[in-house]
């Protein structure tokens, strides 16, 4: 097993490999969920929950499950924090609850939770599956925020609406207006808006990545030309 | 001796896509003449408007593909996307309508997709649609067509002011001007339990479909014809899709006239006789092989007078010419001619 640092953890799960831009995986209430920052958010928050939850479960116990039956296990554990975080919510947060609606027990349906499991937790200690829990889950986030905030602005002309569902009355002030007398943009929020709107981020994504490659692989010629005189 | 040596095909043909292009313009002229006359000035302001945006759009997104400009601003594919989305907009669209329509078919729909020959979906159908399901009251603002041989109700500087401006002039109120198109008058009527035939008796309609529409369905069938003489569009996908769309709205008419608007109505009505000619023989979405285009066409013509009959939306030309252009590689999979000697099956 080899030893990967948490911060080389951290950035895989949040940039490097991030479940939304790059691996692609759970694109369903990426997708469904992301027209607006507050849903995303609220989706993403309960998603990095389920994520830290499962990974130290699922690696508390790896020494006891024998590998054959491990995937009905895995599918035992995120179904048991599904539920139990879908019940917290709906006690807690009911107003994002009934918006959210069916996708906060679709997480149980997320493939980035069991790949993580799989790929990560089952094969390293309980620490490190937490780490890479949170990273990943925040990745997660970041992707559905994004977008959310993408999607809200064009398709709506506002940013943080409805934001009272998470934060409480505090929340009211949050909505910001960036458009007097915006029409809105229907298609942004539809699901067709939803496609575009990661085509776009994901080429972002891939212009900043390779931006910065550029960067690394021009420094060392630059400084030989300035060295030859 | 030196033979020389070429490779098939043998008799070529000297066109240009520009040449293509270009005739596919002129072939618009009587139909956007008709249009023209019928429905005011706005026709040609939304022509301008389009043309110089998707002009624009096309050099800014060639300039940062880094291809080569005069190459391919002088093959007019963006003015025929322009003027193909500007003929099918509302003629009092605002201007930012237009611009937001021939900016999702350049940018998004053509260049995003790596330019001409390479979109898989009709770039103007693609802006016509985005504008469709996000701007829906703007979209269905048409103008009333008023009587040949009659003065423009709204001037030129008032259809302009109206567009750029949102400024309706204040002695007409806007429902005097504006009304329902005819698909959406039978389709809102037939909702109500209203029979054709009485329908077809209010003023909206003329002689074959709506008053007015079918003056224009018959310019664009004349440049239609000429380009299918000219060879620019293959015979086969108008032929294919205005008969399907014959058959399908034949058997319904035969099995309940009353509920159901005769074919010859539905081939002159909305957008079907210029989709069929113009829109849906487009070379790089279509189907290429001979068997290909025709059930091409034919898959247009149904899923039209489906969307018309049974769908959401009064007219269906649009989404039908979507839904075959995914469909089209498939189509071109399976008809691919035998081979001479080959085998059967």
């Amino acid at each position: 097993m080899n030893e990967t640092g948490y911060l080389k953890i951290l950035k895989d799960g949040v940039w490097t490999q991030n479940t939304g831009f790059v691996a692609l995986l759970g694109l369903c209430p990426l997708l469904a969920v992301s027209n607006s920052v507050v849903n995303g958010l609220g989706l993403g928050l309960a998603t990095l929950l389920v994520l830290l939850i499962s990974n130290v479960a699922v690696s508390l116990i790896r020494n006891l499950v024998r590998p054959e039956v491990r995937i009905p296990v895995f599918v035992l554990v995120i179904a048991c924090v599904v539920t139990a975080v879908e019940l917290a919510m709906h006690a807690f947060l009911p107003g994002l609850y009934t918006v959210l609606g069916i996708f906060i027990p679709l997480i149980v349906t997320n493939c980035c939770v069991i790949g993580r499991a799989e790929a990560f937790a089952f094969k390293h200690k309980v620490a490190k599956s937490a780490v890479d829990g949170i990273a990943t889950g925040l990745g997660f986030m970041l992707a559905l925020t994004l977008l959310g905030a993408v999607r809200e602005v064009v398709g709506q002309g506002t940013l943080f609406s409805q934001a009272d569902l998470l934060f409480g009355e505090f929340g009211k002030e949050l909505t910001l207006h960036l458009a007097d007398n915006y029409r809105g943009f229907l298609l942004a929020i539809l699901p067709p808006g939803a496609f575009i709107g990661l085509g776009c981020l994901i080429a972002l994504k891939n212009v900043i990545d390779s931006r910065i490659q550029h960067r690394a692989t021009a420094q060392p010629v630059a400084v030989l030309i300035e060295a030859k005189p | 001796m030196r033979f020389k040596i070429v490779t098939s095909p043998h008799i070529s043909q000297d066109v240009s896509v520009g040449q293509m292009m270009r005739r596919v313009l002129y072939a618009m002229i009587p139909g956007i003449a008709a249009l023209t006359g019928f429905f005011g000035w706005g026709i040609l302001i939304n022509l301008v408007i389009a043309t110089a945006v998707a002009l624009l759009a096309e050099t800014v997104m060639l300039t940062v593909r880094g291809r080569p400009l005069a190459l391919h601003l002088s093959d007019f594919s963006a003015v025929v996307t322009a003027w193909l989305l500007a003929v099918a907009l509302p003629p009092l669209a605002p201007w930012w309508l237009t611009a937001l329509g021939i900016f999702s078919a350049v940018v998004v729909a053509k260049h995003l997709y790596g330019g001409l020959g390479y979109n898989p979906f009709n770039p103007a159908m693609v802006g016509y649609v985005v504008l469709l399901i996000s701007f829906p009251r703007e979209m269905s603002t048409w103008l009333i067509p008023h009587g040949l041989g009659q003065p423009h109700a709204l001037s030129f500087l008032e259809t302009l002011r109206v567009i750029f401006n949102s400024e309706w002039p204040a002695r007409f109120a806007l429902d005097a001007l504006t009304g329902a198109t005819p698909l959406d008058a039978l389709r809102t009527q037939i909702g109500l339990g209203l029979t054709v035939t009485g329908i077809r008796n209010s003023p909206v309609f003329g002689i074959i479909a709506g008053q007015g529409w079918e003056w224009a369905a018959l310019g664009f069938l004349a440049g239609g014809l000429w380009l299918v003489y000219t060879r620019t569009a293959d015979w086969r996908i108008p032929a294919g899709m205005l008969g399907g769309l014959a058959i399908i709205a034949t058997i319904f008419y035969l099995a309940d006239p009353q509920h159901y608007a005769p074919p010859w109505f539905h081939i002159w009505s909305g957008a079907a006789i210029f989709g069929a000619f113009f829109i849906a023989t487009d070379p790089v979405t279509a189907s290429t092989t001979a068997r290909g285009r025709l059930i091409y066409g034919a898959g247009i013509g149904v899923l039209v007078y489906i969307i018309r009959g049974f769908g959401g939306y009064p007219d269906g030309v649009a989404f039908s010419v979507l839904l075959m252009n995914i469909a089209a590689p498939a189509i071109d999979l399976y008809t691919q001619p035998r081979v001479f000697g080959a085998r059967r099956g």
